[in-house]
């Protein structure tokens, strides 16, 4: 029992029919740390964490989870050793209770019946002990994500877990949220629980983690504490190549003809748009930045038809225009990528090609009649173009990685040719990799003349890419910077001005 | 009133209404006795069903074969009386486990969506009752007097089908609302995927609920066949939707995750309650009655998708 290590896994190998996918990995968390694992999309960080969690049964190795040999085969008997996975996507049941979702299939009972009472009493206390008061009685859904994913950790504290697996748990969070996730994460590890934890953000790994484990490839690169690696070297090993035009690339300002496409003034809509105006000249990238629900993407569906403004005005290229559906934007040379792929984005039962041309039916079909060659050749220069990885272009689109799948949101977006392209979070949940090439293509769209108006929360993103940014608050501008005056700080100050408090970065 | 539909008991509000609105304009032929009993007698049958389909659809399943598993069970209690009354009703309880499981299998191992499922399982189990028929009505032996008591007999002056109804529906309320499996109907429809990561056992439990539903139809078919004194293999043809739009009616969520057996006992008392005024009135076509109730599941769906709508 006296073992420094909760977690420990040795020579682990998985093959997939015949791919291997994991190649003799070693992998140990000691307890009561925060351990982060790192590595791009198909290194292998998801299977490792299911052989760890009993979805999947490993080909080679053990596991030994303090001090004993497990062969977990299932999630249930995972969780009966003390191993809790919370996920990306919340896995709890919107439909029942807050304190039903923390208790499932471990109820409280008397006398063979479930002890209500007694549940709503216990699962009160759990919350409180995390800094939460909330009403256990009414259901989930009726909580934001934040309340979701905090009800998801009372529940693996409730099973008594000794180690928490969060899969890119915050990656749904906006930063106020991310820092109470992280005092509840420091909660746990000053009682011994061990954190295993993943997410794209590198600000958060280095936040919050003690140690990092980089997989590449499906081998272990290997294991750090946190404190000997600088941002650089730890993309570099995640890579396996010199990062430092990724993390350091330096923006560069350009100079822009004073011609404008887009000129929106004082709009208004509802109580999220409260008067917001904004320009964007030809060829330019302007940045949008802001929380969560300054209005950045209520803009944006305003500016696209989705939603419509009560009133303000909106010129482009000097017409004054107001479209009731995004059709009509369509057809104006507007293209609107959202920030939610797998529910806005992509078909996921359709394949690469079909993916890439259904909005541009017109140009690929005769009477209604589509021109499967004509789809197909316009889905291979894409390909190509924008460097999709995919075995073929008749591949499934849920079978592509997240990175890829975004590719191919941008690759039917261009296709139509469009003027300018509204981009809203579009490397979010992405790896370091994908990212970086799809950076490189929002500044090739822009030199071809393309405006673009970029909607993030990673404000180095923002730095980076704009030439331009506009910083919202509370569904108002709060400032705009430009050239020089563009950096993280200004970003920060300009949201934080007033009364509001930022977290993270 | 839409309002208070919406607080969770607008099934049982309607109920009241349905009884207190014909006890003024019917006035004692409504509040007969024999009258009363007659609703609730009729309400029994597809009331058992109802009960396990309300579990199945709790799930975001559905089980089309329960009219099918009535006739089979029927006519098969009607053939047995001869010789034992006590397999006349044990050997159909066993075959509606087995349709059940079977239902079950095909959709947790085979991942057959269960529309499609209990599709098939419903033209094979009606099939095989018109085949060991011959498409002819069986009758119930003459001294099987015990096995008429089922259907016909009365306890304390109440009907025993309304007896074993009621009874049902206790140990369900009670299993739905008190026992794990019970939530984890719930959890299965809300959410499958989640509730597999939670640990849930997914599939016993779904198999687990069309066997119930299964033993819930062969328990109808053998109420019906004491009440008709014959098996009929054409009989509880159109039960499945009977008791879908029950189910519907009471407030249980086709989606899934939502609904209880509270409910859909009130879904059952709408509809009979309703058929009974029409009864009542006489002038009016039965066929009528269909139009109604067509109209009233209509309109509980849209009520239900516009408090979805709004709690979004």
């Amino acid at each position: 029992m006296d073992n420094e290590y909760i977690l420990e896994m040795k020579g682990i190998t998985k093959q997939f029919s015949n791919v291997e996918v994991l190649h003799q990995v070693d992998f140990k968390i000691k307890k009561g740390e925060v351990h982060a694992l790192m590595g791009e999309n198909g290194a292998g960080k998801s299977t490792l964490i299911k052989i760890l969690t009993g979805v999947y049964t490993k080909d080679a190795g053990q596991v030994f989870f303090n001090g004993e040999e497990i062969h977990p085969s299932s999630t249930l008997e995972a969780q009966q050793l003390g191993i809790s996975p919370i996920y990306q996507e919340i896995s709890l049941i919107p439909q029942l209770s807050v304190a039903e979702n923390i208790f499932i299939s471990r109820e409280i009972k008397k006398k063979g019946f479930i002890d209500w009472k007694e549940i709503y009493k216990k699962a009160e206390e759990i919350l409180k002990d995390l800094g939460i008061n909330i009403d256990v009685r009414k259901p989930l859904r009726s909580y934001g994500t934040a309340i979701q994913q905090m009800v998801a950790i009372a529940r693996s504290i409730m099973i008594n877990s000794k180690m928490v697996i969060m899969d890119e748990a915050t990656s749904s969070l906006d930063d106020d949220e991310v820092q109470i996730l992280f005092n509840i994460i420091r909660k746990l590890k000053s009682q011994g629980i061990s954190i295993l934890f993943i997410s794209h953000r590198l600000p958060e790994i280095f936040e919050i983690s003690d140690s990092i484990t980089i997989l590449k490839d499906g081998s272990l690169v290997g294991e750090y504490p946190t404190s000997s690696l600088s941002r650089t070297e730890l993309v570099s090993k995640m890579i396996g190549r010199n990062a430092e035009d990724v993390v350091n690339y330096k923006r560069t300002n350009r100079q822009i003809k004073d011609e404008y496409y887009l000129r929106a003034k004082s709009i208004k809509s509802g109580v999220k748009l409260r008067g917001i105006n904004l320009d964007i000249r030809k060829g330019e990238v302007v940045g949008l930045a802001g929380l969560l629900g300054a209005g950045r993407t209520e803009l944006a569906r305003v500016l696209f038809g989705i939603d419509h403004k009560d009133s303000g005005s909106i010129e482009i290229n000097g017409k004054e225009i107001s479209f009731k559906l995004p059709r009509e934007a369509i057809k104006y040379g507007i293209a609107f990528c959202s920030e939610d792929r797998k529910v806005e984005g992509i078909i996921p039962n359709m394949t690469v090609a079909e993916n890439l041309c259904i909005t541009n039916m017109k140009k690929v079909s005769y009477f209604g009649v589509i021109n499967k060659r004509k789809c197909s050749s316009i889905a291979e220069e894409f390909v190509k173009k924008l460097r999709i990885k995919t075995p073929s272009i008749a591949q499934n689109i849920k079978n592509l990685s997240g990175g890829n799948q975004q590719k191919v949101i941008l690759a039917r977006w261009l296709s139509m040719e469009p003027d300018f392209i509204i981009l809203d979070e579009p490397t979010r949940g992405i790896d370091v990799g994908a990212k970086k090439e799809i950076e490189d293509l929002i500044r090739q769209m822009s030199s071809q003349g393309i405006s673009i108006l970029l909607i993030s929360s990673e404000f180095e993103e923002l730095v980076r890419n704009c030439d331009r940014i506009v910083v919202l608050r509370d569904g108002m501008n709060a400032g705009i910077l430009d050239g020089n005056d563009i950096s993280e700080d200004k970003i920060m100050n300009l949201i934080a001005n007033g009364n509001m408090a930022v977290g993270g970065n | 009133m839409i309002r208070a539909k919406l607080k969770g008991n607008g099934a049982w509000l309607a109920v009241a209404i349905l009884v207190i609105i014909p006890a003024i304009v019917f006035k004692e032929k409504f509040f007969s006795l024999t009258n009363l009993l007659n609703v609730l007698r009729q309400s029994s049958m597809i009331g058992l069903i109802s009960i396990g389909m309300t579990c199945v659809i709790i799930t975001a399943g559905i089980d089309l074969s329960v009219g099918a598993t009535v006739a089979l069970s029927a006519v098969i209690a009607a053939m047995l009386t001869s010789r034992s009354i006590v397999l006349a009703i044990f050997i159909p309880l066993v075959i509606g486990v087995t349709i059940g499981l079977i239902n079950g299998v095909i959709i947790t191992k085979l991942k057959v969506v269960p529309f499609i499922a209990t599709l098939a399982v419903q033209m094979a189990v009606r099939g095989i009752a018109y085949i060991i028929t011959d498409l002819k009505s069986v009758a119930v032996a003459e001294d099987a007097l015990p096995f008429i008591f089922i259907g016909r007999g009365y306890l304390f002056g109440i009907p025993v089908p309304i007896i074993i109804l009621v009874i049902a529906a206790v140990i369900m309320i009670m299993t739905c609302k008190r026992t794990t499996f019970g939530r984890s109907l719930y959890a299965i429809g809300g959410n499958e995927d989640a509730a597999r990561k939670m640990g849930l056992r997914v599939d016993r439990n779904i198999i687990l609920v069309y066997i119930l539903t299964g033993l819930f139809s062969a328990l109808a078919g053998i109420i019906l066949c004491s009440r008709l004194g014959a098996g009929q293999p054409v009989s509880g043809s159109g039960w499945e939707m009977d008791s879908i739009s029950s189910v519907a009616i009471g407030g249980t969520l086709l989606t899934g995750g939502v609904g209880s057996i509270e409910k859909t006992m009130a879904g059952i008392l709408i509809t009979t309650l309703i058929g009974n005024i029409i009864n009542l009135q006489g002038d009016i076509n039965s066929y009528v009655q269909k139009i109604i109730m067509g109209a009233i599941v209509l309109v509980v769906i849209l009520v239900q998708k516009r408090t979805m709508e709004k709690e979004n």
